[in-house]
């Protein structure tokens, strides 16, 4: 068994996440709601050699795929990363992330006197910059450390 | 221009903005002859925070149309104390009038009630955010005193929190204007405003002293730098009297220098001035009635 076999075993049926820049693998957990507490098999490699990288994160979630606004919230913060979604030991479909042109209801704003931190009905949106995202509603922008801006459930 | 809703200056385009300030001024010149214009029309005001000017002079421009205001009162007194939403209480009165003036506190307001309303709906400021209203009666009071082309704009005091400030910037990247902002380090212009001014493509400039800029200027606004910006009371008071003009500061300014203020002032600009050339602020003031009915205007007829 080689080297990187040991590290990215196959697994049944789930969801690998690939080409996740060295050291966000714990941040792509954050926004799957992944801490260990609802039982799923997880794997995570950190830091691997990588030829097209230098050094890569892999996460593997057992029987779970993701859903479009997870997709979306990754795309920002691991933009290289590719999704492989798995059924019976095989890779059925494999996404290669597109940067949404806004994310609805996934990340909060950081601003506390923005409306969408005033107990509204209303879902947080933000708008998608080459190099950050938007509040549409109080217009903070926001580039540094998307991961801690993920809305609690 | 959208009928529907007025949230910010950077929805408007110059023609838009022209459109409002030629209406503007024909109302000025003759307000009487409009008191039919809108004789069925009921104004809803919603003032989740205290307002003299803004409030009174929507109050004054319907009731010059003919129509008639309600108005929620304090929020101390309505359901909002009972803990009902913003969208619900703007929900309700929307049922009542045939147009919707909010001012509330949080930033985004104006935009999030634009999506649960359907009369016309114009944001009286929220919170740091925006003011356009305001805007249009500044830009009238420019285009009378100093025209809006060619045109030297210094902005000085609270450009962090000022949502004068920020509408204003906006609305002059529609014209040939070079602007100057002038404040303390700690209340520069928010990330947000300068990234958009640096996107439209604005001749813009930061100072932290008046004194380099000022000899350059057609306009000068002044806003007031609030006390509760400033942990310490001594870094207020430094800041309050670096960034206030007197007619000392003045005197190296352009003879036609025009200087506004949104109001209210405290210490930023010495009684003294009040008497001078220089001084525009009282007239800005009167003009938020004019543009207020002309806004009005064009919103009630597109909304019919």
């Amino acid at each position: 068994m080689s080297d990187h076999e040991l590290r990215v075993s196959k697994i049944a049926r789930g969801t690998v996440i690939d080409h996740i820049r060295g050291g966000q693998a714990l941040n792509v957990l954050a926004i799957l709601g992944i801490d260990g507490a609802g039982g799923e098999t997880v794997s995570v490699g950190m830091n691997i050699p990588s030829d097209r990288m230098g050094k890569k994160d892999i996460v593997k979630v057992e029987d779970r795929e993701l859903s479009q606004d997870e997709v979306d919230v990754l795309s920002l913060i691991a933009p290289e990363a590719t999704i492989n979604i798995v059924r019976e030991y095989e890779v059925v479909e494999k996404q290669y992330l597109d940067r949404p042109e806004r994310v609805i209801g996934v990340l909060s704003c950081p601003n506390h006197e923005c409306i969408t931190n005033a107990d509204e009905p209303v879902a947080t949106e933000f708008e998608v910059l080459d190099d950050g995202v938007r509040c549409a509603y109080c217009e903070t922008i926001l580039r540094e450390d998307l991961a801690s801006h993920i809305a609690a459930e | 221009m959208r009928h529907d809703q007025l949230l910010t200056t950077k929805q408007l385009s110059r023609e838009d903005i022209e459109t409002v300030l030629e209406r503007a001024a024909e109302m000025d010149a003759d307000p009487a002859s409009f008191g039919d214009c809108h004789g069925d029309a009921v104004l809803g005001l919603l003032f989740f925070e205290p307002s003299t000017r803004t409030k009174m002079s929507f109050e004054t421009a319907i009731k010059r149309l003919g129509g008639d205001a309600v108005d929620m009162g304090s929020v101390d007194s309505s359901s909002v104390k009972k803990g009902e939403s913003l969208a619900d209480t703007a929900r309700v009165v929307e049922g009542y009038a045939d147009a919707l003036v909010l001012r509330h506190p949080s930033q985004g307001a104006a935009r999030m009630v634009s999506e649960f309303v359907d009369v016309p709906l114009l944001n009286a400021g929220d919170g740091a955010g925006h003011h356009p209203t305001q805007t249009l009666l500044d830009l009238y009071t420019i285009r009378e005193n100093a025209g809006l082309d060619d045109l030297t704009v210094g902005i000085m005091g609270d450009l962090k929190y000022g949502r004068t400030v920020h509408s204003l910037a906006h609305a002059l990247t529609n014209f040939d204007a070079d602007q100057h902002f002038v404040s303390p380090e700690s209340l520069k212009l928010p990330r947000s405003v300068r990234y958009d001014l640096h996107e439209s493509g604005a001749n813009v400039r930061e100072h932290t002293e008046l004194d380099a800029v000022l000899p350059e200027l057609d306009v000068l606004y002044v806003t007031r730098i609030q006390r509760e910006r400033f942990p310490d009371e001594n870094e207020y008071q430094q800041v309050a009297g670096e960034y206030g003009i007197d007619l000392e500061t003045l005197e190296s300014a352009k003879d036609d220098l025009t200087v506004m203020h949104p109001l209210p002032r405290v210490d930023e600009i010495a009684p003294e001035v009040d008497d001078s050339d220089y001084a525009s602020y009282f007239e800005q003031a009167h003009n938020g009635v004019p543009v207020r009915m002309a806004l009005l205007d064009l919103m009630l007829e597109g909304d019919r």
